[in-house]
This record gives C-alpha cells, sequence and structure tokens, in this order.
C-alpha cells in the first residue's frame, strides 16, 4: 500500500485527530494530534489491511519552538512503511507511550526523555537510559548549555593551538 | 670485592630495588576493561601476533588483581566516575596507560556535553600512547616505556633529608 493510502485510513477513522497531511515529499508523513497517539498506533497495528508489526525508529526533533515526536512505522506482512508525527510545546512536553503497542518503544522513548525531556504516560521504567541520572537539563535541546564541571570533573579543556600560538609570542 | 669472589656460581648478587623492578615489570597484570574501539586493538595486542605475555602482561579479570589500567576507548562522564571506583579498588602499585585519542584529550569527542576530554583530568597517567586507535605495535610500545619507567623506581632509597645540605 502507498503512503498517501495509509494516511487516507487513518484520516478516514480519525478524522479530527489528523492535523496535516504531507505527501509532496520524498518521505511523506502524517501529523496528528498527540492526545490520540496511543489510539492511532493501536489501530495502525491492528487494522488487517495496514498491519504495522514494526516500530521501526522512534526519534525526537527539537525545532526550536516546538519538539516533535517522529514514528517510523513498517509492515513486514505487507511490505509498506508510514511516518507519523507529533507535535508538542517545548515546555514540559507529554504524551502516551506507544510501549503497550511496540514493545521496542521503550528504550527509544526512554532516550526521547533523556535527551529532550519529553515525558511518556503509560511507561513503565521512564528514567534516564544513556545520561547519568544527575545530569542536569536535555543535552539534545537547542538552548542546553553545558555545565561547567560534572563531579568536579572540568568539561573544558584548553585548546593546544592557541597554547602553541601564546608561545611563540 | 674478595666476599664477590668467594661465592659459588649459583648465587647471583643484584640490588634489592633492582630485583623488586624486575619482578614488578615482569609481571604487569592489566584490567581487561576497554571503553570503545580501542578495546578491539587492545584484545588484538593481548592475542597471538603481538603477545604482550610475552612481557609478562596479562588480563586479568578483576581490579583487585591488576597492576596497570588501559584506557580503551573514549571516557564518557558517566563512565569517569566508575572508572576512578575501579582505579581506587586496583592495589599500590599501580599504572595507567591512556590508549587512543580519546583516552589522551576527548579526541574527535572532546567538544561533545557527555565526554569526559582526558582521562588525566581523573587519573594520574603514566603513559599516554597516542593514534587513533594505536595499532598493537604501539600499545605494546607504551608497555615497555611502562616498564621502563617501572626499572627506575627506587623503593628502598631514603629520601635525602631537608638539611642535609645544611649540614655539607
Amino acid at each position: 500500500m502507498e503512503a498517501a493510502e495509509i494516511y487516507a485510513l487513518v484520516r478516514a477513522r480519525f478524522p479530527d485527530q489528523v492535523v496535516e497531511i504531507v505527501e509532496k515529499r520524498a518521505d511523506p508523513y502524517a501529523v496528528v494530534d498527540p492526545h490520540a497517539i496511543a489510539a492511532i498506533c493501536g489501530f495502525l497495528r491492528d487494522d488487517a489491511a495496514l498491519a504495522m508489526d514494526c516500530l521501526n525508529n522512534q526519534s525526537g526533533v527539537d525545532y526550536k519552538d516546538r519538539i516533535e515526536v517522529v514514528y517510523h512505522l513498517f509492515s513486514y506482512s505487507h511490505r509498506h512503511g508510514a511516518v507519523i508525527k507529533v507535535r508538542l510545546p517545548r515546555d514540559q512536553p507529554a504524551l502516551a507511550s506507544v510501549e503497550p503497542v511496540w514493545n521496542s518503544a521503550n528504550w527509544m522513548e526512554r532516550e526521547i526523555y533523556d535527551l529532550l525531556g519529553v515525558t511518556f504516560h503509560g511507561h513503565s521504567d521512564m528514567r534516564r537510559i544513556l545520561m547519568p541520572e544527575d545530569w542536569p537539563g536535555w543535552p539534545l535541546r537547542k538552548d542546553f548549555v553545558e555545565p561547567l564541571e560534572y563531579h568536579g570533573i572540568s568539561t573544558v579543556r584548553e585548546s593546544p593551538i592557541i597554547r602553541l600560538d601564546e608561545k611563540k609570542k | 670485592m674478595p666476599l664477590l669472589n668467594t661465592l659459588p656460581d649459583y648465587v647471583l648478587t643484584t640490588r634489592t630495588d633492582e630485583m623488586i623492578n624486575w619482578m614488578r615489570k615482569s609481571s604487569i597484570w592489566y584490567m581487561l576493561f576497554g571503553l570503545a574501539c580501542c578495546a578491539i586493538e587492545l584484545m588484538h595486542t593481548g592475542g597471538p601476533r603481538a603477545d604482550i605475555e610475552r612481557f609478562g602482561a596479562t588480563p586479568r579479570a578483576s581490579a583487585r588483581q591488576s597492576d596497570l589500567m588501559i584506557i580503551a576507548g573514549t571516557l564518557t562522564l558517566k563512565m569517569a566516575l566508575r572508572t576512578r571506583l575501579l582505579y581506587d579498588q586496583m592495589p599500590d602499585p599501580k599504572y595507567v596507560i591512556s590508549m587512543g585519542s580519546c583516552a589522551n584529550c576527548g579526541g574527535l569527542f572532546q567538544l561533545a556535553y557527555s565526554v569526559c576530554d582526558g582521562v588525566d583530568k581523573i587519573l594520574p597517567v603514566d603513559v599516554y600512547v597516542p593514534g587513533c586507535p594505536p595499532r598493537p605495535e604501539a600499545l605494546t610500545e607504551g608497555l615497555l616505556k611502562l616498564q621502563e619507567k617501572i626499572m627506575a623506581e627506587r623503593w628502598l632509597a631514603r629520601a635525602p633529608r631537608a638539611d642535609s645540605t645544611a649540614q655539607a
């Protein structure tokens, strides 16, 4: 099934929850309402014509004015895929977890939480996955400022090139 | 001198410091501990071709049995605290080889938010091995440099008294 047909099916089932469908791209996507993401993903997986049994990738993007969570879906039985996006406010972004739909979302949602600070309700283990537990802030946000030290370890290193230039003077 | 000549052939004489150092340098047990891609070269160095077991260096699974810690790979800030803990668990005398650009100064990743740029910020380093990653030959040379360093150590010599020059 082509991506356009998939999004048409989703829009027919959720007419009010599909915000936008962008097709004139190499990788067409549909933007949906964050409140309906769990229901839409459940529909995409369980509908016999769609049967999206694989969450290929789930990622987050910081667009400075908003944060987007992107779902790349694939169906092994039908050999087709779809991209679903959700737009969230930058101030305390939160939405429902899709871990009950696809188990593989567990670590990917933890990573999005870790690096962008998006909270997923209904996730079984919502804590940081890569950064230390006591890390301040969300490193992949555009306005993230790196702390000057972490547990007494300085995070700044003098450039050897600058040091060499000063030596020459 | 006359005493030396009276000793039988099977008696060898040496200085205590040199014997201690010789024994230590001939059994540098390194911790089996890798952080990133340098660890692959570290494994290769312990393998049959470079074979640093020729020099008495053999991998140990526990920090408590190790004399040498080879920092092989990118040290993240999260791992830095754990590395320090492992170092503290090693018995004295202990040595550290910083292997590769990442361990030396953060290398390619030194501007990243999660990387500790240089293992010398948390541990005293004895030998720096440059390279990205260093070849097994380079790490072997690093080990030989460490052996030279160990041979130069003095354990029994008393520190000169502070007022020794005043008396003389």
